[in-house]
């Protein structure tokens, strides 16, 4: 195993009860990086990203083949901890969830679950919320309001505190759903910083539908079609220089 | 011609249709009306007795329940209250758990045909008439707590609450459920997705959330409990006592409406005492179901 190697998908495929959403993924992910998963509505992007933490397992009827590996480690084998896998691979949702929890107890939600027995000492849960809050850039909004419901706090800050909160569990990739998709521009741009900041020291995998977007915070995109990758390459050469037909014809917005 | 009988046609369809809303408008209003009928009726025959000579005192703080002594009547239901009290506290000490942990493994961790079927026997539960409880009391749980605990009789709050908590467990497991299921998907989704496994996501996400509603379904519970009559009857062993232990007989609120109202004379002091309790009963159910109904509304609101 390369350490630069952060997600890799070979034969992957996925049915939903008798519909097949993924076909034949083969793809490289690497470390470090922030990709961008673009590609029509349906596609199959969701799909794949929820593949990577094994979530989409929660779905009566999800039947998923082929090999996954995260950090060179196969996320399928049977000896899989799946509690210790989604430390290491983090979700962001596309409609902002944090929990109906305080703000303080969402940061603290994860560290809390991964510390079963351990207790957390009041100090400690302390310095992990500011140091996450911080690096979300929300700190200073929040630091007076720990004790507020998260779920009334507004969508830009809800968005980042689904972020902060899977931080202080350090995991090494970070799955992002069409993660600005319910926010208005002027949060999205600011969301799109914080993606930029947190890059190279996560693995981070975006799906957008919003091309330019994919272009502003990605550094290689891979585009799908009907469930397959179609074209995997640095974001630049894909919008540039499309080699597939289809994918030029996605990005000129003929279709999607 | 045509159009003048098509218009008279329109008319009675009309007419049909607006006896038909009164009468549906009726039965709805017909509720309300019995509701306040039988609150008017109670305390149309406690009234004489509660304002008039009644010490308030002594019926609340006193166990002496005499009601039919020739020479000094005593009416202090304290006694009777303590029944209730222990009969029910010790039913929702057996029916809590039972009944909020069947809803979670109903709403949470069973599937399919499992759910299913579990669903059916505990509305079958519901649907056992409550004489049958009694009967079940009397010749199984008092012979078995006879042996076990090596008393005289089985009769007693142990009893009376072992059924009561039975008696209660299928509105918490349902109401209990609904509100577990109103609990938006995504919690768990968010929850599992961090790592939690389905308990902790049970224990931390969805019992915090659910709250209201799970207090509601207990307190529904309460109130079933609370409100039993015959079954209680049947089980608690008829001792106008207050209780030390769930081994010792009692008796309740209700058993003993039940039980003496139909030896008084209407319009007795005794007679009266009886739909006194009865007002009672009907405060204690009626604060408890509007507790209920809040903390529902407070889920709905979310
Ligand atoms: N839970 C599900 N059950 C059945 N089909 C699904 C489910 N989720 C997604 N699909 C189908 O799988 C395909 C891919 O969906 P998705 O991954 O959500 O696409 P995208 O995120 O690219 O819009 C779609 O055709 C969708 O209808
Ligand atoms: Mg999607």
């Amino acid at each position: 195993m390369t350490a630069t190697k952060g997600i890799t998908a070979s034969r992957l495929n996925l049915w939903y009860t008798k519909f097949r959403a993924l076909t034949g993924v083969d793809l490289e992910i690497r470390h470090g990086l922030v990709t961008g998963l673009i590609g029509p509505s349906g596609c199959g992007k969701t799909t794949l990203l929820r593949c990577f933490n094994r979530i989409n397992e929660r779905i009566a009827g999800v039947r998923t083949e082929g090999k996954v590996e995260i950090l060179g480690e196969d996320i399928y084998a049977p000896s899989v901890d799946l509690v210790e896998l989604r430390r290491r691979v983090g979700m962001v949702f596309q409609r902002p969830n944090p929990l109906p929890l305080s703000v303080r107890d969402n940061v603290l939600f994860a560290l809390r679950t991964h510390r079963s027995g351990g207790s957390l000492s009041r100090s400690e849960g302390d310095l992990a919320v500011e140091a996450s809050l911080r690096e979300v850039g929300v700190w200073e909004a929040l630091r007076d309001r720990l004790d507020r419901r998260a779920t009334e706090l507004s969508l830009e800050q809800q968005q980042k505190l689904c972020i902060a909160r899977l931080l202080p569990l350090q995991p090494e990739i970070l799955l992002m759903d069409e993660p600005c998709s319910a926010l208005d521009p002027s949060a999205t741009q600011r969301v799109e910083e914080l993606i930029r900041k947190l890059r190279g020291r996560y693995t981070i995998v975006i799906v957008t539908h919003n091309m330019a977007q994919a272009r502003r915070v990605s550094d290689e995109c891979i585009f799908m079609l009907l469930g397959e990758v179609i074209e995997h390459r640095r974001t630049e050469d894909v919008f540039l220089a499309p080699q597939d037909e289809r994918t030029a014809n996605y990005i000129e917005g003929r279709f999607g | 011609m045509a159009k003048g009988w098509s218009k008279t046609r329109a008319q009675v369809e009309r007419a049909k249709e607006r006896v038909i809303e009164l009468a549906i408008a009726a039965c709805g209003i017909s509720a309300v009306v019995f509701v306040f009928a039988i609150i008017y009726f109670v305390f149309r025959e406690a009234a004489p007795l509660l304002f008039g000579g009644l010490d308030i005192g002594q019926f609340l703080g006193s166990p002496e329940w005499y009601p039919d002594s020739v020479s000094n009547k005593r009416y202090g239901a304290l006694a009777l209250i303590a029944g209730t009290l222990s009969v029910t506290v010790l039913a929702m000490a057996i029916a809590v758990p039972f009944g909020l942990g069947a809803a979670i493994y109903v709403s949470e961790f069973s599937h399919g045909r499992t759910k299913e079927a579990l669903k059916v026997v505990i509305e079958l539960l519901a649907g056992v008439p409550s004489v049958v409880w009694g009967f079940i009391g009397l010749v199984v749980i008092n012979p078995i707590i006879i042996d076990v605990f090596n008393t005289a009789v089985g009769l007693n709050v142990l009893n009376g609450a072992f059924l009561l908590g039975l008696m209660s467990v299928p509105i918490m497991v349902s109401i209990g459920e609904d509100a577990l299921k109103a609990v938006p998907d995504t919690y768990r989704e968010a929850a599992e997705a961090m790592g939690a496994t389905k308990w902790q996501v049970t224990w931390r996400v969805l019992l915090p959330a659910a709250r209201n509603g799970l207090l509601a379904a207990v307190l529904l519970g309460v109130g079933r409990a609370v409100g039993e009559t015959m079954a209680v009857l049947m089980a608690t062993g008829h001792a106008v006592h207050i209780p030390t232990s769930p081994l010792d007989s009692v008796r309740t609120m209700t058993a003993t409406i039940a039980a003496e109202l139909g030896e008084t004379a209407k319009g007795s002091d005794h007679y009266r005492i009886l739909f006194v309790l009865g007002a009672l009963l009907f405060a204690i159910t009626f604060v408890v179901n509007l507790v209920a109904d809040v903390a529902i509304r407070g889920v709905r609101k979310r």
